[in-house]
């Protein structure tokens, strides 16, 4: 669905987007993460056909971004980072226009916009003006806007930014919900749980370059190591009885009364682990895998090094 | 067809409502709608009694014309405000990404936001005109000649769109409604030297001239509608941050330019220059074309401006004062700096000229030339001298370095003018002007100063000599 090589947008003599290789699926949530001035929005807005590449090539939905411009734009949803709504409107006449602008049946429009109305909870607010609106409801009103033609391909920048909690989930929900009706779905996003939550794949990027990729496992094998094992025990384990582990186990202690290891394969070593420590009589109270978030991922691959392959595809 | 101007209606139709919501709009073309056409009422009246009763009766005849072309214009002045807003303020406020993010055409976009910004403004602007004319029927009895009507109507309309058009550029240029604002007396100063010449026009009561001013402003008009169907593309509004002047860029776009693909001097001399001669081919033959039309335009002003035939017989010249030219310092080796020196100051001169005018200023100022040397080769050839023989003697030998110099130098100014009105691709109004200027650079140094240079040095010592043989024999 959504497909680019080598896609990269060179600005005078600056480089915002280098060489940015994806793949996409129906039915997939990718989460493009990034610091400001990464050039996330630089390539969603070539995926947009907004902005031409300077070289490679994007295909959305079947159309390339330069050759068929229009179609692209007819099977995009964009949801900018700038709402860009109209003040001075309501929020039936503001989806109305655009349903206009992108061509919908009067009946069709109607429809989908008092859906959509009803989706983001926004229907109460039928008779005030967008510029009477919070932050909150006129996010939901962009992303309705976004999804008002019913597109194959949503490029979500922060969906849920400026959001009260329960409107996010709605929003989430919603993004759950476009996946299992097979829409292709990428968000830029500075929320790290809400990618965990919602990304079947997550790529960072950085000056332009993808520099990590993957599932959210995967990036964390990649990039934090092997994982790691934390066992708590009843008693203090510092300064008592020595403890013994395999060799091929290292570890090390965790606090007077916890230890933390890894091990070459968990499934072999963890029950062998459990076994030892019992066998020398210490009181295991738990084994578990100690938490590794994606903001330690996205940090390691931030401030770390390059770890880009790119003979890889998302 | 009408499925693509489709999107240009639903967009005007949003811009206009929107429009028809804000009072900040809305007052202002109320107010000069209704109050400003009933003040230049009363102000016409006063000033007629006034000057009927000193017997300047022309002053007032004259003024009455000039308020309704006052009466028109204010209100349209509006759309410059107006379109800041609906293109820079649009931009700024980023409500403009949807839109581009949605299946319009630019040029639908661009289209139907010209529509909306102009037709208030003009309808409001057209509405004082009736205003004002009902009002001067009514006290002085003066009804507008049709054609002055219409010359009128016709020149509110082009104000309006050099004004909303202007706009636009700008606003592609810009980041914020601020330097949009700021930007903006690049329309202003110009439509108020403007406003001046036709103020100029209305007083001297030769009325005709203003189609002179309906069809100038109507292609300065479309020149910046060209323009801004050009930038306002997708790339321009959201590629670039544009506030900021960065000069190592410039600098680097210029001498990217200037420098080509040239490896050494050498290489440049032989290669690039010649590969951008190549490339003015077009505008050479426009250029040529352009200088016999001047010559031509000199051949009809000696049908206006005579001059007495005994002054134009060249036997009545005086023998001995001839001969005496020749001992003048004119004539010499110290003329040829001051003559180089001139015919590079107008060079410079034209192209400052050109960067401002679409070139339409600097290529005047080129034809000027060739204007007068129609004009003195006629008139000359009334008096008895062959134009052969004028050419030959007066203007080839230095002209056949100089008219060279001035065709290629005026048709790098041409080109400077074709790239403002029709962009490449992908170019920022800056680039394309660096780049042109880089062109110009280009043929100036490689070219044209090499052979002023020559023009000067037989301009000073040869064709003195010619002339002083001729009229000497």
């Amino acid at each position: 669905m959504i497909l680019t090589e080598d896609l990269t947008k060179t600005f005078d003599d600056f480089t915002a987007v280098d060489g940015v290789n994806l793949v996409v699926g129906k039915g997939e949530v990718l989460a493009i993460l990034g610091p400001n001035g990464a050039g996330k929005t630089t390539t969603v807005r070539m995926l947009t056909s907004i902005l031409k590449p300077t070289r490679g090539r994007a295909v959305i939905a079947g159309f390339d971004v330069v050759t068929h411009p229009r179609e692209v734009r007819a099977s995009v949803g964009v949801l900018t980072e700038h709402h860009g709504l109209y003040n001075r409107m309501r929020p039936e006449e503001y989806l109305g226009f655009f349903g206009d602008v992108y061509g919908l049946e009067k009946a069709r429009t109607t429809q989908r916009t008092g859906a959509l109305l009803d989706l983001f909870s926004l229907s109460e607010a039928r008779g005030r003006k967008i510029g009477e609106f919070s932050k909150g409801m006129r996010q939901k009103l962009a992303l309705a806007r976004a999804m008002l033609h019913d597109p194959h391909v949503l490029l979500l920048d922060e969906p849920t930014s400026a959001m009260d909690p329960a409107s996010a989930r709605l929003v989430r929900d919603s993004i759950k919900e476009l996946r299992s009706s097979e829409r292709t779905v990428v968000i830029c996003t500075h929320n790290l749980v809400e990618a965990e939550e919602l990304a079947d794949r997550i790529a960072i990027i950085r000056r332009g370059r993808i520099i990590a990729r993957g599932t959210v496992s995967e990036l964390k094998d990649q990039l934090l190591g092997p994982t790691i094992y934390e066992v708590e025990f009843v008693e203090n384990v510092a300064g008592g009885k020595s403890l013994e582990l395999p060799a091929e186990v290292t570890w090390k202690l965790n606090g007077a009364a916890s230890i933390q290891y890894s091990s070459p394969d968990a499934d072999r070593y963890n029950p062998i682990v459990l076994r030892q420590l019992l066998e020398q009589g210490f009181g295991v109270k738990t084994l578990r895998e100690a938490t590794r978030s994606l903001e330690q991922v996205y940090l390691q691959a931030v401030m770390g090094g390059d770890t880009s392959r790119e003979d890889l595809y998302v | 067809m009408f499925d693509r101007l489709r999107p240009v209606w639903i967009v005007a139709r949003r811009e206009l409502i929107d429009q028809l919501r804000d009072w900040r709009i809305l007052s202002p073309i109320i107010l000069l709608t209704v109050l400003f056409p009933a003040i230049m009422n009363f102000t016409a009246d006063r000033i007629v009694n006034f000057t009927i009763r000193y017997g300047a009766d022309i002053v007032g005849e004259r003024l009455i014309p000039f308020l309704l072309m006052m009466v028109g214009f204010f209100p349209v002045t509006i759309s410059l405000v107006i379109a800041l807003e609906s293109f820079a303020g649009e931009k700024e406020r980023g409500s403009i990404e949807p839109l581009l993010s949605s299946p319009l055409e630019d040029w639908q976009l661009y289209l139907g936001k010209l529509i909306a910004v102009m037709a208030p403004p003009l309808a409001a602007s057209y509405m004082g005109i009736v205003v004002y004319l009902v009002g001067v029927y009514r006290e002085l009895g003066w009804v507008a000649e049709p054609a002055l009507l219409l010359q009128v109507l016709a020149l509110t309309f082009m104000q309006g769109l050099v004004m909303i058009s202007g706009a636009v550029v700008i606003s592609t240029q810009t980041t914020s409604v601020r330097a949009a604002n700021l930007l903006a007396s690049f329309i202003i100063i110009p439509m108020a030297f403007v406003m001046q010449g036709e103020s100029i026009v209305m007083f001297w009561g030769q009325y005709y001239a203003l189609w002179w001013a309906v069809a100038g402003m109507g292609l300065i008009g479309a020149l910046l509608v060209r323009t801004g169907i050009g930038h306002f593309n997708r790339e321009e509004l959201l590629g670039r941050e544009l506030d900021v002047l960065n000069f190592g860029w410039m600098w680097r776009v210029f001498a990217k330019g200037f420098r080509g693909t040239s490896k050494n001097v050498a290489d440049w001399y032989l290669r690039e220059l010649p590969l951008t001669l190549r490339e003015m081919r077009l505008g050479l033959v426009f250029m040529m074309l352009m200088f016999i039309g001047a010559f031509w335009v000199g051949k009809l002003l000696t049908g206006m401006f005579p001059i007495p035939s005994e002054l134009l017989n060249l036997e009545s010249i005086n023998q001995v004062e001839v001969e005496g030219l020749d001992s003048i310092r004119l004539f010499s080796s110290a003329s040829i700096l001051p003559i180089f020196l001139q015919n590079l100051r107008v060079m410079v001169f034209a192209v400052i000229l050109g960067l401002f005018s679409y070139s339409v200023a600097g290529i005047l100022l080129m034809l000027l030339p060739f204007a007068i040397l129609g004009y003195f080769g006629f008139l000359l050839a009334q008096g008895g001298l062959p134009i052969w023989q004028f050419f030959a003697v007066f203007v080839l030998p230095h002209g056949i370095f100089e008219i060279p110099a001035i065709l290629l130098a005026g048709t790098a100014i041409l080109r400077m003018g074709a790239n403002l009105a029709a962009p490449a691709l992908g170019k920022s109004i800056t680039e394309g002007v660096l780049q042109s200027f880089a062109d110009w650079a280009k043929i100036m140094l490689g070219v044209v100063l090499p052979l002023l240079l020559a023009a000067a040095m037989m301009e000073a010592l040869v064709t003195p000599q010619i002339a002083i043989w001729l009229l000497t024999r």
